[in-house]
C-alpha cells in the first residue's frame, strides 16, 4: 500500500471535477488528498490526488483517469524525483510557557505566526505532509484549536515540463 | 445559413447520416420535435416509453454497426432513459442521447422537470456534455458522434437546455468536417514489439487457446478472426459478446465459455498452455474463480481500451490496439516466419479437446412430453436457416439462445451482456428490423422479461416491424429459480409469477398475432407460420418445462474445470 501522488491536467470543463472524484468513489478507490487549481494555460486545470494503493491498483487508477475524455495528461509524480508541498494553517492555544515553546517550534520548522491574541496563534507552515505531521505532534494535541490543510501538491524535478 | 438551435440539431443528425432517431417528446423538447416536424431526412420512431428508445437505438446500433440515436426530454424523460444508456455502456454500444434540460437561466433552481441529466449520468457515460452556448452546439453533437463511436465506444449524452434551442434566436450553421480533441486521442495501432512478441510465443503454444469477445464485433474485425484462427488451426472460444465473430459451426469452434460455457471451452481453458485473448475483458462470468483462471497459461490480450488490460487477470503480452490492425499485423507476421501451421505440433491437444467434445455437454432430454426450451432455439436456427437476428431478454432463454442458436456470422446475436437488463429484447429487436428490413428478426424473451418493456409492442405495430417474440414460458423466473435450487435448497421465494397475462389476447389487443404453443410437435409448425407472416408482429407463447435448467454451469467460487453438468451427462475423471 504505498503512497502515489498523481498529477492531472484535465480540461478546464464544468464537472471537470466530479469526473475525478466519481471515479474514485464508484470505483472504491481512496483518496487522501485532492487539489484543483487553474494552470499558466486558462484552458486546463491541474489536479493532485494523492492515493494508496497495491501496484496493481494504482496502475488502474492510472488508466482508469485517462481514460476520462477531459483529461490531457496524467504523471504519477512518485515514480520520478519530484518535489511535494501542502500549506498548513494552524490555529493554537498559546498562553505562559507554551508561547516560548510554540514559538521555538515555528522557527525550527520555518513556520510564520500569521495572527497573534494574547491566548493563541494562527501558523502559517508549508513542507511534505510528513513535517507538517511532526509539527502537530509537537505542539502537542490539547493545544490545536483547528487545523486547516490543502492536500498535496507536487512537481517534477529538473528541467522538463509535465506539458511537454 | 442561419439556423436555430432546434434546426441545428436535426441538421447535425442529417449531416451525420442519421436515419432514424428512437425518442419521446416533452417540454424542453419541443422546439427540437417542431424541427424534427418540418424536414423528412431523420426519421423519427415513436417509442411508448424511454427506457424502449434507447434499446431500440442500442439494437440498431449492435446490428448495423451504426450509432443509435435518441432524443428524450429533461427530467423523467432523462431518468427512464438511464437503463438503456448503462446498457449500452456495460456492453461498449456506441449511442448518442440527446437530452432536453431546462433554460439556462433556471438551472439549478429545482425547476419543472429539471433533474441534474449529466450527474446522473456520469457513471454510465462514455461521455456527457452539457450544452452551454448556442455557437457551440454543432461541434459539440459532432464530438459526441466522434467519442461514441472511436476507440472503445460507448454512449454519450449532450443535454440541451430548451433556450439554446429557440426557433427565435438563429445563427450561421456549418456542420464541422472533423474534431481534434487534444485529450482524446484513441490508440489504433499495436506496438510492433508487442506484436512481435506475442506471434513467436503463439508458435511455441502446444495447448493454444484462442478467446475472443465483443471487441472483435465491435471493430468489424470477424474476418481477420477467421483467417488467424484458420491458419493457425488453433481452437477458439468466445464470450457471450463475441458470439458470431467466428462461425458456430466450424469445427475450430469450442462453444462459449465461461459460467455456462461448454465443457470443451472451459476445460481448454483451464489447461491451455498460451492464450490469445482479442478485444475481451476478463469477466467474471467468464473466468470463475480467479485464482483458478488458466493456471498454466501465458496470456495475450489485445484490447483497444488499456484499462481492459490486467484489470482482473494480470496478462504477460499486452497489445493496445484495435483488434483489426493487431490481427492483420500478426498474420503479415506470421506469413513472414514461413508458419506452415501447427496441427502437426497439437495434435495432442486437439485429441484430448475431441474427448471433451465427445461428453456432448449440451445433450438434453429429446424425448421429454413436455416442450424443452433448448428444442425450440434449435427449432428456431432451422426454420430460419441460421440466419436469422436474434435479441434476447435476460435469464434462461438467453443462456439457451446463445448455446443453441450458431451464430455464424457477426452482429446476429443482440443480448445485454454487462447490465443483464431484463427488457432489452423487444425493443432491441425493434431497431434491429428498421436497420435490416429484409431480415428474419427473432426476440427470444421469458414471460418476466417480456412484461418490463411490453409497451413496445405499439411501436412495433405503428412502424410494421415484424419481429417474432418467442416467449419462452415456463412460469418462472427461471434463472432466479435455478438459483434457488442449487444454492437456497429450492425455497422459490418471489421466482414464481402467479398472475400472467393471456399473452395471446395481450399481443391481438396491440394488434398482432398471438399464437400459444403446448405441445412439442406445434412448436415446428407454430416457428414456420410465424416466419411466413413477413410483416406481422407475431408473439409466440411457448410453454417449456419450467423445471428446466441451464447446464453446463460454473457455480460462484469455482474454476472452469468445476462444471456442474446436465443429469445424465458424466465427465469422467479420466477426461480431464
Ligand atoms: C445471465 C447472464 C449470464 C452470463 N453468462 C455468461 C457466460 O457464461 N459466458 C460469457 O462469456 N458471458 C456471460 N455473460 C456475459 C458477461 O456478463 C459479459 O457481458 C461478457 O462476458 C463480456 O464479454 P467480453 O469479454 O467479450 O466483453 P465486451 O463487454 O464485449 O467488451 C469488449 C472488450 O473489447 C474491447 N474492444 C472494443 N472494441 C475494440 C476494438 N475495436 N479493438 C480492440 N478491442 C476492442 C473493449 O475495450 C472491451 O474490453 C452472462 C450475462 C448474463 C446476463
Ligand atoms: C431489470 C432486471 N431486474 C432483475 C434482474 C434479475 N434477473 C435475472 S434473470 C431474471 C429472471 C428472468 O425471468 P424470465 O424473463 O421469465 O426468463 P427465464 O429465466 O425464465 O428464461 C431476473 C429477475 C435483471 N436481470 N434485470
Ligand atoms: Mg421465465
Amino acid at each position: 500500500m504505498k503512497r502515489h501522488i498523481i498529477s492531472i491536467l484535465i480540461e478546464n470543463e464544468a464537472g471537470a471535477l466530479s469526473r475525478v472524484a466519481g471515479l474514485f468513489s464508484a470505483r472504491g478507490y481512496n483518496i487522501e488528498t485532492l487539489t484543483v487549481a487553474p494552470t499558466e494555460d486558462a484552458s486546463m486545470s491541474r489536479m493532485t490526488v494523492v492515493t494508496s494503493g497495491s501496484d496493481e491498483i494504482i496502475e488502474q487508477i492510472t488508466k482508469q483517469i485517462n481514460k476520462l475524455i477531459d483529461v490531457v495528461k496524467l504523471v504519477n509524480l512518485s515514480e520520478s524525483t519530484h518535489i511535494e508541498r501542502e500549506l498548513m494553517m494552524v490555529k493554537c492555544r498559546a498562553i505562559a510557557d507554551k508561547r516560548e515553546d510554540i514559538n521555538r517550534l515555528c522557527d525550527r520548522f520555518r513556520g510564520n505566526i500569521l495572527d497573534e491574541t494574547p491566548t493563541s496563534f494562527v501558523i502559517e507552515l508549508t513542507g511534505e505532509k510528513s513535517k507538517l505531521d511532526d509539527f502537530l505532534k509537537g505542539i502537542s494535541e490539547d493545544h490545536i484549536i483547528e487545523v486547516v490543510r490543502s492536500g498535496t501538491t507536487g512537481i517534477l524535478c529538473g528541467e522538463r515540463g509535465f506539458n511537454a | 445559413m442561419e439556423l436555430s438551435g432546434a434546426e441545428i440539431v436535426v441538421r447535425c443528425l442529417r449531416d451525420e447520416g442519421v436515419e432514424y432517431i428512437f425518442g419521446y417528446p416533452g417540454g424542453s423538447v419541443l422546439h427540437i420535435y417542431d424541427a424534427l416536424f418540418q424536414q423528412d431526412d431523420v426519421r423519427h420512431i415513436l417509442v411508448r416509453h424511454e427506457q424502449g428508445a434507447t434499446h431500440a437505438a442500442d439494437g440498431y446500433a449492435r446490428s448495423t454497426g451504426k450509432p443509435g440515436v435518441v432524443l428524450v426530454t429533461s427530467g423523467p424523460g432523462a431518468t427512464n432513459a438511464v437503463t438503456g444508456i448503462a446498457t449500452a455502456f456495460m456492453d461498449s454500444i456506441p449511442l448518442v442521447v440527446l437530452t432536453g434540460q431546462v433554460p439556462r437561466a433556471v438551472i439549478g433552481s429545482d425547476a419543472f422537470q429539471e433533474c441534474d441529466t449529466i450527474g446522473i449520468t456520469r457513471p454510465c457515460v462514455k461521455h456527457n456534455f452539457l450544452v452551454s452556448d448556442l455557437s457551440k452546439l454543432a461541434e459539440t453533437i459532432k464530438k459526441a458522434f466522434y467519442i461514441a463511436t472511436t476507440g472503445r465506444p460507448g454512449p454519450v449524452v449532450v443535454d440541451i437546455p430548451k433556450d439554446i434551442t429557440d426557433p427565435k434566436v438563429k445563427i450561421p450553421y456549418e456542420y464541422p468536417k472533423t474534431v481534434d480533441i487534444r485529450s482524446y486521442q484513441p490508440k489504433v495501432k499495436g506496438h510492433p514489439g508487442q506484436i512481435k512478441k506475442a506471434v513467436d510465443l503463439l508458435l511455441t503454444a502446444r495447448q493454444p487457446m484462442i478467446y475472443s469477445g465483443g471487441g472483435v464485433i465491435l471493430g468489424n474485425a470477424s474476418q481477420a478472426l477467421i483467417d488467424l484462427t484458420r491458419f493457425l488451426e488453433f481452437p477458439i472460444t468466445q464470450t457471450l459478446m463475441g458470439l458470431g465473430a467466428y462461425p458456430a459451426t466450424d469445427r475450430q469452434f469450442l462453444g462459449m465459455l465461461g459460467m455456462h460455457g461448454t465443457y470443451e471451452a472451459n476445460m481448454g481453458m483451464h489447461q491451455c498452455d498460451v492464450l490469445l485473448a482479442i478485444g475481451a475483458r476478463f469477466d467474471d462470468r467468464v473466468t470463475g474463480k480467479l485464482t483458478q483462471f488458466c493456471p498454466d497459461a501465458k496470456i495475450i490480450h489485445i484490447d483497444v481500451d488499456p484499462a481492459s488490460i490486467s484489470k482482473t487477470v494480470r496478462v504477460d503480452i499486452p497489445i493496445v490496439g484495435e483488434v483489426q490492425f493487431v490481427l492483420e499485423e500478426m498474420m503479415a507476421l506470421l506469413k513472414a516466419a514461413d508458419f506452415k501451421g501447427s496441427s502437426q505440433d497439437i495434435s495432442e491437444w486437439w485429441a484430448s479437446i475431441e474427448r471433451w467434445r465427445a461428453l456432448d455437454c449440451l445433450s438434453f432430454d429429446r424425448n421429454s412430453r413436455r416442450i424443452k426450451p433448448q428444442r425450440v432455439i434449435e427449432e428456431l436456427w432451422e426454420v430460419t436457416g441460421g440466419h436469422a437476428f436474434v435479441t434476447s431478454d435476460v435469464g434462461q432463454h438467453q443462456m439457451w439462445a446463445a448455446q443453441y442458436y450458431k451464430f455464424d456470422a457477426p452482429r446476429r446475436w443482440i443480448n445485454s451482456g454487462g447490465l443483464g437488463t431484463m427488457g432489452f429484447g423487444l425493443p432491441a429487436a425493434i431497431g434491429v428490423k428498421l436497420g435490416h428490413p429484409e431480415a428474419d428478426v427473432a426476440c427470444i424473451t421469458g414471460e418476466a422479461s417480456i412484461q418490463m418493456c411490453i409497451q413496445e409492442l405499439a411501436t412495433a405495430l405503428q412502424y410494421r416491424t415484424g419481429v417474432k417474440v418467442i416467449n419462452l414460458n415456463n412460469g418462472y423466473m427461471g434463472m432466479v429459480r435455478q438459483w434457488q435450487e442449487f444454492s437456497y435448497e429450492s425455497r422459490y421465494s418471489e421466482s414464481y409469477l402467479e398472475t400472467l397475462p393471456d399473452f395471446v389476447r395481450l399481443a391481438e389487443a396491440y394488434g398482432h398475432v398471438g399464437i400459444k404453443v403446448d405441445q412439442p410437435c406445434d412448436v415446428r409448425p407454430a416457428l414456420e407460420e410465424a416466419f411466413r407472416m413477413k410483416d406481422r408482429t407475431v408473439f409466440l407463447d411457448i410453454l417449456t418445462d419450467p423445471s428446466e435448467n441451464v447446464y453446463p454451469m460454473i457455480e460462484a467460487g469455482k474454476g472452469h474445470h468445476e462444471m456442474r453438468m446436465a443429469p445424465g451427462v458424466s465427465t469422467d475423471t479420466e477426461l480431464s
